[in-house]
């Protein structure tokens, strides 16, 4: 296999490996959480190496991983003594855990090669070197994901039910017998996984971009969990592809890139999603200020039809002073109700047809 | 005072102490409004903006703050078009354009240094490499760890300065508009209703915040910029009810914690300022959730025994 086509194998598995969890972090607004995990990972891998001294060693990534489990707890032990909201406790825990992790590099490991720069940038470029002692076919990057992919579906399949009402509606669930805490360290622990796997190749940063912004994307498009997972899994996969391909032909940092790609997909769709996009609700709003004077013309004529005061209420010339509104106005109105079929105008008058007459009678609520 | 004597540790102590009393007064606005967060995502968002400002041509660090300043404010405004139009929750929104927008900045820091390396025939331009590369002696430092980690040692009387200007203009326009202010963090609702302008305000306050963590962000770094928007804040909150006394009190806590990081850091060579400033500020806060006088939680477990 080609260099190239390595490489775009690794972002599109951390692609897809990221937007699953993502899905829970959007829904059950723990997207911050992943931020501050994705921070602290940093200070796992530190500790994790003052115990083995093995920059290669699995343990690190134990570490990590552990460490970003130990932010949840820290968050919620915080949150649990009601002395803190938890946006302010995710914001104390993580500075906190990251500046030990600095201190304790800088003072010790002033010799070892922890090159700062690879680990906030992540080195998808060189992802493709790195594999497996026992299965050298496919990048190490692209084996753990895809297992870790794999893994998350896996979970999901099985616990759908489960995490669905946990996620909607959490008191029900817990007085179905669900532990609402165990799902959150679950999700947190699966959060914190891939965050680790996906580290390597893009940085703890960009790692956050991938799990939030691709669920985001999608919660712009449905409402189903089930489609939410699999347009979410969609979008993290093009965007690693489209972002790699854009990298690689740019010649420019791949992790980046692809965060850039995933934010303009996020951009496109926001405006052209077809209920919620920006261009939809303009014109839903556009067609709601044309609609309401037909509407209310409608009311206007049905009200005063078979009364005595019919013929001068509905008198075109006259129509203005009973609806307030400027003649011109009245007249464009009227055109447009007339070409829609609401009423029609016999001599000087203005009549309401029997669709206008239903219009009316459905706005008023009889 | 002997740290007023000593010429280098001077301007880091003045310096740090001016940001963190700077950071507990604007920070205060986001933590009762549950926006804690709201610091950690501009002074990530500010990375493209320090990166554009150098493809612009700016080379005065007040173009760079300039820079940050824009896309700080730049995401923050996305996040807001985003939570109001459509259902995508805040934190996500936040989190989501934290993310991207540093993203974006990756991509312009390293098509900056390309450009770097193809104009390296020509003799260094000095500015762009002291900033990017200040550890000039430390050969594994690159560029990205002082905008992460800030660079407190490197603080000049210049920059006290400027701090201090800055931070008094901000100072100014908390008091000037604190009725309002306070108004908009408490009840958004009836402030509105009240005639207020509210977009004006919130963007007052955003604009507060961005301020004060692209003034700080160079110094301090990221992450550190934002444990000191919320730490001085929840430390003095332990001990105060009013949002007057609250902002007082985490300007007063955040400068000390400040002063402590410059001290401690200087004292043991090799300690960077940063990350001491932040866990003195983290000692701050245990402290005050443990033995505030009347919410310390120590205390409740004394109440609960002699009550059993």
């Amino acid at each position: 296999m080609t260099y190239q086509l390595e490489v775009i194998l690794v972002l599109a598995s951390v692609g897809a490996a990221c937007a699953v969890p993502g899905v829970f972090l959007v829904l059950r607004r723990v997207a911050l959480v992943a931020d501050a995990i994705s921070h602290v990972l940093l200070f796992g891998i530190v500790l994790a190496y003052f115990v083995t001294r093995d920059l290669g060693s699995p343990w690190l990534f134990f570490g990590a991983t552990a460490s970003g489990v130990l932010t949840v707890a820290l968050v919620e032990l915080l949150r649990r003594s009601d002395r803190v909201a938890e946006d302010a406790a995710i914001g104390l825990v993580f500075p906190a855990l990251f500046a030990i992790g600095t201190l304790l590099a800088s003072l010790f490991l002033r010799s070892t090669h922890l090159d700062v720069d690879s680990v906030l940038l992540g080195f998808a470029e060189f992802s493709p070197t790195d594999r497996l002692e026992w299965f050298d076919y496919l990048p190490r990057a692209v084996v753990v994901l895809l297992a870790l992919f794999v893994v998350e579906v896996g979970l999901v399949v099985l616990f759908f039910k489960e995490l669905k009402l946990a996620t909607f509606d959490a008191a029900l669930a817990s007085t179905f017998g669900f532990a609402p805490m165990l799902l959150h360290y679950g999700l947190m622990t699966m959060t914190s996984l891939t965050a680790v796997a996906a580290f390597d190749a893009v940085g703890p940063v960009v790692v956050v971009a991938l799990l939030v912004v691709p669920a985001a994307t999608a919660y712009l498009l449905t409402d189903r969990l089930s489609t939410m997972i699999a347009l979410s899994v969609g979008f993290g996969v093009l965007g690693g592809v489209l972002g790699t391909l854009l990298a690689l032909a740019l010649n420019t940092n791949i992790a980046g890139t692809v965060a850039s790609v995933v934010g303009v997909q996020f951009g496109v769709v926001f405006l052209i999603a077809p209920r919620q996009g920006l261009i939809a609700q303009a014109f839903r709003s556009w067609r709601h200020r044309r609609e309401f004077p037909e509407r209310m013309l409608a009311i206007h004529l049905h009200q005063h039809e078979g009364t005595p005061a019919e013929a001068e209420e509905s008198r075109l010339a006259g129509l203005h002073r009973h609806l307030h509104w400027l003649p011109a106005e009245v007249l464009r109105v009227v055109r447009r109700a007339a070409r829609h079929g609401l009423v029609e105008q016999r001599g000087e008058c203005v009549v309401v047809t029997a669709a206008g007459r239903d219009l009316a009678r459905e706005s008023l609520g009889v | 005072m002997f740290i007023l004597d000593n010429p280098t540790l001077r301007p880091v102590a003045l310096g740090l102490t001016a940001i963190g009393a700077l950071a507990g007064l604007v920070g205060t606005f986001a933590v009762v409004r549950r926006q804690s967060l709201q610091g950690d995502a501009i002074s990530h968002a500010a990375l493209p903006g320090v990166a554009l400002a150098f493809m612009l041509g700016g080379r005065s660090p007040l173009m760079i703050v300039l820079g940050a300043a824009c896309t700080g404010w730049l995401a923050m405004t996305a996040v807001k078009g985003i939570t109001g139009r459509s259902r995508i929750p805040f934190d996500t929104a936040l989190a989501g354009a934290l993310a991207v927008f540093f993203g974006f900045g990756l991509v312009l820091m390293t098509y900056l240094r390309k450009l770097n390396e193809i104009l390296s025939t020509r003799p260094p331009d000095g500015f762009l490499e002291e900033w990017l590369q200040p550890h000039a002696r430390d050969a594994t430092r690159h560029g990205l760890e002082k905008y992460l980690f800030g660079q407190a040692a490197f603080l000049e009387d210049a920059d006290v300065t400027t701090i201090v200007g800055l931070g008094s203009a901000i100072l100014i326009l908390v008091t000037l508009f604190w009725k309002q202010l306070k108004l908009a963090s408490f009840d958004r609702d009836f402030a509105a209703s009240l005639g207020f302008p509210m977009r004006a305000l919130e963007l007052l306050m955003t604009s507060l915040i961005v301020c004060t963590v692209v003034l700080g962000l160079q110094f301090v770094g990221v992450v550190l910029m934002s444990a000191l928007l919320v730490a001085p804040v929840v430390t003095a909150r332990q001990w105060v009810d009013r949002l007057g006394p609250l902002c007082l009190l985490a300007g007063v806590f955040g400068g000390a914690a400040g002063f402590a990081g410059a001290v401690l850091g200087h004292q043991r060579s090799g300690l960077p300022a940063g990350p001491v400033v932040v866990l003195s500020v983290t000692a701050l806060v245990i402290l005050s959730i443990l033995f505030a006088p009347r919410l310390g939680l120590v205390w409740g477990l004394f109440r609960k025994r002699v009550s059993a």
